[in-house]
């Protein structure tokens, strides 16, 4: 515990923006793979354990499609739409059974989803970690505001991130297939009785949440190890926003995956050996005074 | 002679075939090795072979094939060839040990364990009970061998070890640290046993040669960790004049990106032990110039005939390069064939005798020889060197080979001091 740097670390203003700038781009990234698990959960009810999955298949569609052509913004759409027409035909071939099923069966099912698509990948990019290389234009020395170091592809990363999760809550508010999403939801019967297509809503949304999964993919793979089995340590993280921000609330994912990135950020300054335990920490102590998470409905 | 039914008789034959082979198929049971009159040697590995450090579980298993090869075409041991059984333990402990076990049950004679720390630790418990001779070739936490308590019979270290590394490295960084006046250091290392062990043994020797040296942070990714980000602000935070690091494999590379987007590279002197490899090396991008880095496998060093020759022949057979754990799973064939000549039989506590204190003919040693220490199963007498890394073949310039009479002297001092000589 070093409290007395993270004074020091609190009363500078470049410090702030380093650690905040840093926790927020941890945040977001989050934030893309936990909105789209809690989205899926809310409308769905389905517990999607293989969510991960989809952020690893992101990260390959990625690195795949950047090799070939080199653009950043072919390699970031290919991982999104990829992976949003991959959850989609998954969706329609096998998620669409379990709806509603025990947990333990969606589990052993999602269980089957991690295991063949690790192999799969293995098969097809091989078991070793790969790299994408990072964009030409973002390899620059990092810009400096108000004193804070800040690499411009996180700016990149945060203003993409940021647009995605006010066009998601727009989106979801807003329009009219927000306002069916959120009323299948509650009553997909009634919803269907006055003559919406609710397994198309179903499809579009799981579509729309892997798609999310697979953007985070697509954007963390110029920073991070594109490997087998990726997803999983993600998912972990991803649960924790999800609960601390109730299940099924994409609000509350936002907040949580916020709260996750400053906590990492700061947690590493003032408590360096205990930066996991800390998101644990906060996670028993948020359920403990409110038990459906910071946007969650009471629980009966 | 007994007479059958044609039909019936070849048909359920065919099938009890075709189960048996689908059986051998699915199983990888040596099915052929058992029918022949001289048995194989049977030597059974779990390593890791897909995930963040697959590349290093794919370049031992290949170094492992590519020696027992050389070893099975000169004849073997009287005729008897050496069958090598690898499995993928995924990087879990857990599952390294149930491999373990499940080997030995299926009676392989000899155990390569060819996972790091983290699994090999989970091995060793294993072959504790079972009395199996076995190697291993990937774990560098000293207290493995150095540690009495976690010493037996039957288990010897034929890689490099930490406090070896830390020693070379803590004598190499003095040198730098006084030419430089590098006094402010922070740490940033894998939160598991190597890395805590590791770190503190070359902050030991660093201050031992350097007193007036100040650690002013420290941050512990987890392993595997895939965000870097809360280390890498931490490190700009603390602006340390040095750091040091023993990351390796994906996790080095992953942080080594990070950390250039915030600039660290330009503010501080870097000593990352684990640098150069080439499963490191190949896979950044714009190497950073100048980071300090010790031997991990290079080619290049130890300057030697044999040891470029190694390099030449696995990069023509596997089209890729050699890295550390190759030459320490090449090393542990090289080793285990020579007792296997020595004592010209199996039997496991023969050959740990024949194995304490053998001394072969190594391309990887520092003056062309290694050596199985005999008091604590461990390998001595490889080439450690330091360097600085260059973003071209040969990645390494200015390497400065350590001292081994100086490195085991102060690892005498240094288990002394831990109670453990």
């Amino acid at each position: 515990m070093d409290l007395g740097e993270l004074a020091a670390c609190m009363g500078s203003l470049p410090c702030v923006i380093t650690q905040v700038s840093a926790g927020l781009t941890i945040g977001l990234l989050l934030f893309l793979v936990a909105s789209g698990l809690t989205l899926i959960f809310g409308v769905l009810g389905l517990v999607n354990f293989a969510h991960g999955t989809l952020y690893m298949l992101g990260a390959y569609f990625a690195l795949s499609a950047y090799e070939l052509t080199e653009s950043f913004l072919v390699a970031t759409l290919a991982g999104t739409l990829g992976v949003a027409v991959f959850g989609l035909l998954m969706e329609r071939t096998l998620f669409r059974r379990i709806y509603g099923a025990d947990v333990l069966m969606q589990l052993l099912v999602c269980y089957a989803v991690i295991l063949i698509m690790d192999d799969v990948v293995k098969i097809v990019w091989g078991g070793d970690f790969l790299k994408m290389d990072m964009p030409e234009t973002f390899r620059r020395p990092p810009l400096l505001i108000g004193g804070g170091i800040v690499p411009l592809f996180y700016l990149v990363l945060f203003g993409i991130t940021l647009a995605v999760a006010l066009l998601l809550a727009l989106g979801m508010s807003r329009t009219r297939f927000g306002r069916t999403v959120r009323a299948a939801a509650v009553n997909p019967a009634m919803v269907a009785s006055l003559g919406v297509n609710t397994s198309f809503v179903f499809a579009a949304v799981f579509a729309v949440g892997s798609g999310l999964a697979g953007l985070a993919g697509a954007l963390s793979a110029p920073i991070r190890s594109v490997v087998p089995g990726a997803g999983v340590s993600i998912l972990i993280e991803s649960f924790i926003v999800t609960v601390i921000g109730g299940m099924g609330s994409i609000g509350g994912a936002l907040a949580a995956a916020l709260l996750i990135g400053l906590t990492r950020s700061f947690g590493s300054i003032g408590f360096p050996l205990f930066t996991e335990g800390l998101m644990f920490l906060m996670m028993a102590a948020i359920l403990l005074v409110k038990p459906s998470g910071l946007a969650g409905k009471h629980l009966a | 002679m007994s007479k059958t039914d044609p039909g019936g008789a070849s048909r359920r034959g065919l099938l009890a075939a075709s189960a048996g082979m689908g059986a051998a198929a699915i199983t990888g049971f040596p099915m052929v090795a058992r029918s022949q009159g001289r048995r194989p040697i049977r030597i059974g590995m779990p390593t890791i072979l897909s995930g963040r450090v697959a590349q290093l579980g794919i370049s031992s298993r290949d170094a492992v094939l590519m020696e027992v090869e050389k070893f099975n075409a000169e004849g073997g041991l009287d005729g008897r060839p050496i069958e090598v059984i690898v499995r993928d333990s995924r990087g879990v402990p857990a599952e390294a040990a149930r491999l373990a076990r499940e080997m030995i049950s299926d009676g392989v004679d000899i155990l390569f364990d060819g996972e790091p720390s983290s699994g090999g630790f989970a091995v060793h418990e294993v072959v504790r009970e079972t009395g199996t001779l076995t190697l291993h070739i990937n774990t560098e936490t000293s207290a493995m061998s150095a540690d009495p308590k976690q010493r037996f019979w039957n288990a010897f270290r034929i890689a490099r070890q930490g406090i070896h590394d830390s020693i070379a490295g803590g004598v190499y960084a003095a040198e730098i640290v006084k030419a430089k006046n590098l006094r402010r250091w922070m740490t940033v290392s894998p939160d598991y046993a190597y890395g805590r062990d590791t770190t503190a043994e070359f902050i030991e020797y660093l201050k031992y040669f350097t007193p007036d040296v100040q650690v002013v942070g420290e941050t512990w990714p987890k392993l595997f960790q895939p965000d870097y980000t809360e280390n890498v602000t931490r490190l700009a935070q603390g602006r340390p004049q040095a750091v040091y690091s023993c990351l390796w494999a994906g996790d080095l590379v992953a942080f080594v990106e990070q950390a250039a987007l915030y600039g660290l590279f330009s503010q501080s002197q870097y000593f990352a032990v684990n640098m150069a490899d080439y499963t490191t090396l190949k896979q950044i991008k714009q190497l950073p110039r100048g980071v300090h880095s010790g031997n991990r496998y290079l080619s290049s060093y130890p300057a030697q005939p044999t040891n470029a020759a190694f390099g030449r022949d696995y990069q023509r057979r596997y089209n890729n390069y050699p890295t550390n754990w190759a030459w320490q799973a090449a090393t542990a064939v090289h080793l285990t064939t020579a007792a296997l000549k020595k004592v010209g039989s199996t039997d496991p506590r023969q050959l740990a005798s024949a194995l304490r204190g053998l001394t072969i003919d190594s391309p990887f040693g520092a003056d062309g020889k290694v050596t199985m220490r005999a008091e604590d199963q461990t390998l001595v007498g490889y080439a450690i060197g330091w360097g600085t890394t260059i973003p071209a073949e040969p990645y390494v310039e200015g390497i400065k080979t350590a001292d081994w009479n100086q490195i085991t002297q102060l690892e005498q001092e240094w288990k002394k001091g831990k109670g453990w000589a």
